[in-house]
């Protein structure tokens, strides 16, 4: 059930000029904008908000018309105001999109279920269409049978990497070709700092991109709410009272991100733009292009090598090619077998050591923990 | 003697008991005026059971950054945060922002 914010009763008393909206100039400010700092009223945070995503959508081409669109729905924060404000934008400036509610049941139970209850909801709530793919129909196994087998320490390794394949292939059988999802700023922000932190700039350079596509892929996903703060996002749907869920994932959230979202909140207490900035030296950010291989440094050690062989270290590597095929499942790879199958197949080698003796995927690890934690001496 | 209204949402219903909403009255010793402050200070003292809970809404002697407070609907920042003084029927809702989307 869903209980909705209180309406505050109390009339404002003694109203100071310096207290009004500073965009109408004739209602009481309610909010600061992190991004600019601006004290504006309810009436037009709503009405900036929402035009600040259409022109982020517009600007960069995000839709084009009859398109169908699929949104990623979790039933938390941002995927909820994605969808209200997708729907919203979709009639008043007459995109022409079809909407889907897109979402994945990863089994978590204790958790999921109760999101995907809302996102049942949100489905009444907006009339939109609602799919549901589960990793028990697309791959055979629950993240709580996953979990009991390979540790609550990898679950968001596994989680990540079978979510953005269940999307995608969601997304396929629906014949839709755009996937939207409802990264924030925060995360973007978040995103960046992370890969910077762990020296991946390989994914440094992407991770700022709107858009992302994949030669081989006919799915392409975008980020309407890449400028859009998660502070907002929450004001907007705590002012229109929408219902969302949220509560953190039964397994450990990543402890890495964690560390990172902490600093990046801390930093924005102190600097609120900090999180457009740190995006917009992301989106500066462009590698230098690859030395060919054989000028690559020359240690002592490999010196001597090269004298003997001087082909022995170029054949070595693969090369990332785009629009490759996983040999099992068909699914885009760089590799011959993608990500999600090499998970699978370390998963299957394990499952078939430890099924006999315990069977509780009827109530999945999530209760099994929490009844374990319950328990008191 | 104050009657407020207190909202714990966005999650964090789960540190006072799984209740989103708490009707509270908060007193202060000295006759004074009660303000927002005095409300934190009465929330970690007697409205969050678990004593581990209390690092989830405080940190560094105030509000966790992350959290979002609003009084009446209206960001505390513009109201003097902590100095804000409080009004039978006000309302006070915390909302953490944390949480995954």
């Amino acid at each position: 059930m869903f209980v909705a914010p209180s309406d505050p009763t109390n009339k404002v008393k003694n109203l100071k000029l310096s207290q009004l909206c500073e965009l109408c100039h004739s209602r009481k400010a309610i909010i600061k904008r992190p991004k600019n700092l601006q004290k504006i009223c309810k009436l037009c945070f709503f009405h900036v908000f929402e035009t600040e995503i259409h022109n982020t959508i517009v600007d960069n081409k995000l839709f084009y018309r009859g398109e169908k669109v699929a949104v990623g729905a979790s039933g938390g924060k941002d995927s909820t105001v994605l969808a209200c404000i997708l729907k919203l934008l979709n009639e008043r400036y007459d995109y022409g999109i079809e909407l889907v509610l897109l979402s994945i049941d990863e089994g978590i139970v204790g958790y999921r279920d109760h999101s995907l209850a809302t996102v049942k909801r949100n489905q009444q709530q907006y009339n939109l269409p609602l799919e549901i793919f589960s990793y028990q129909e697309l791959y055979n196994w629950t993240m709580d049978e996953i979990v009991e087998v390979a540790g609550i320490r990898n679950s968001c390794t596994y989680c990540g990497v079978f979510r953005r394949q269940a999307l995608d292939r969601g997304a396929a059988k629906l014949g839709i070709k755009h996937v939207v999802t409802g990264h924030n700023a925060d995360d973007m922000a978040e995103t960046v700092l992370m890969n910077i932190l762990r020296g991946d700039v390989a994914r440094l350079e992407k991770s700022t991109a709107i858009m992302t596509t994949s030669k081989g892929s006919p799915i392409k996903r975008s980020k309407p709410f890449k400028y859009s703060y998660q502070k907002e996002i929450v004001l907007y749907a705590h002012y229109k009272k929408l219902d969302y869920f949220s509560t953190e994932c039964s397994y450990a959230p990543e402890a890495f991100r964690g560390t990172a979202r902490e600093l990046m909140k801390n930093l924005e207490a102190i600097r609120p733009s900090c999180i457009i900035d740190i995006i917009y030296s992301g989106e500066g950010l462009v590698l230098k292009p690859k030395k060919p291989k054989r000028q690559t440094v020359v240690t002592k050690n490999s010196s001597k090598k090269m004298k003997e062989g001087n082909n022995t270290t170029s054949a070595k590597k693969t090369e990332f090619v785009d629009g490759n095929r996983c040999e099992k499942c068909g699914y885009l790879s760089s590799n011959k077998i993608c990500k999600a199958c090499m998970l699978l197949e370390g998963l299957e080698n394990s499952r078939a050591k430890i099924s006999i003796e315990n069977d509780t995927s009827a109530d999945g690890a999530a209760k099994t923990l929490r009844t374990l934690e319950n328990l008191t001496f | 003697m104050v009657k407020v209204k207190v909202e714990f949402l966005g999650g964090l219903d789960v540190i006072v008991g799984k209740e989103r909403i708490h009707k509270v009255e908060v007193t202060r010793d000295d006759g004074n005026a009660v303000n927002v402050g005095d409300l934190i200070d009465y929330i970690v003292a007697k409205m969050i059971k678990e004593k581990n809970d209390v690092e989830v809404f405080i940190d560094n002697g105030s509000i966790r950054p992350g959290i979002l407070t609003l009084i009446n609907d209206t960001d505390w920042e513009l109201e003097g945060e902590k100095e804000y003084e409080l009004d039978d029927g006000d309302v006070v809702s915390f909302t953490s922002t944390l949480h995954g989307g």
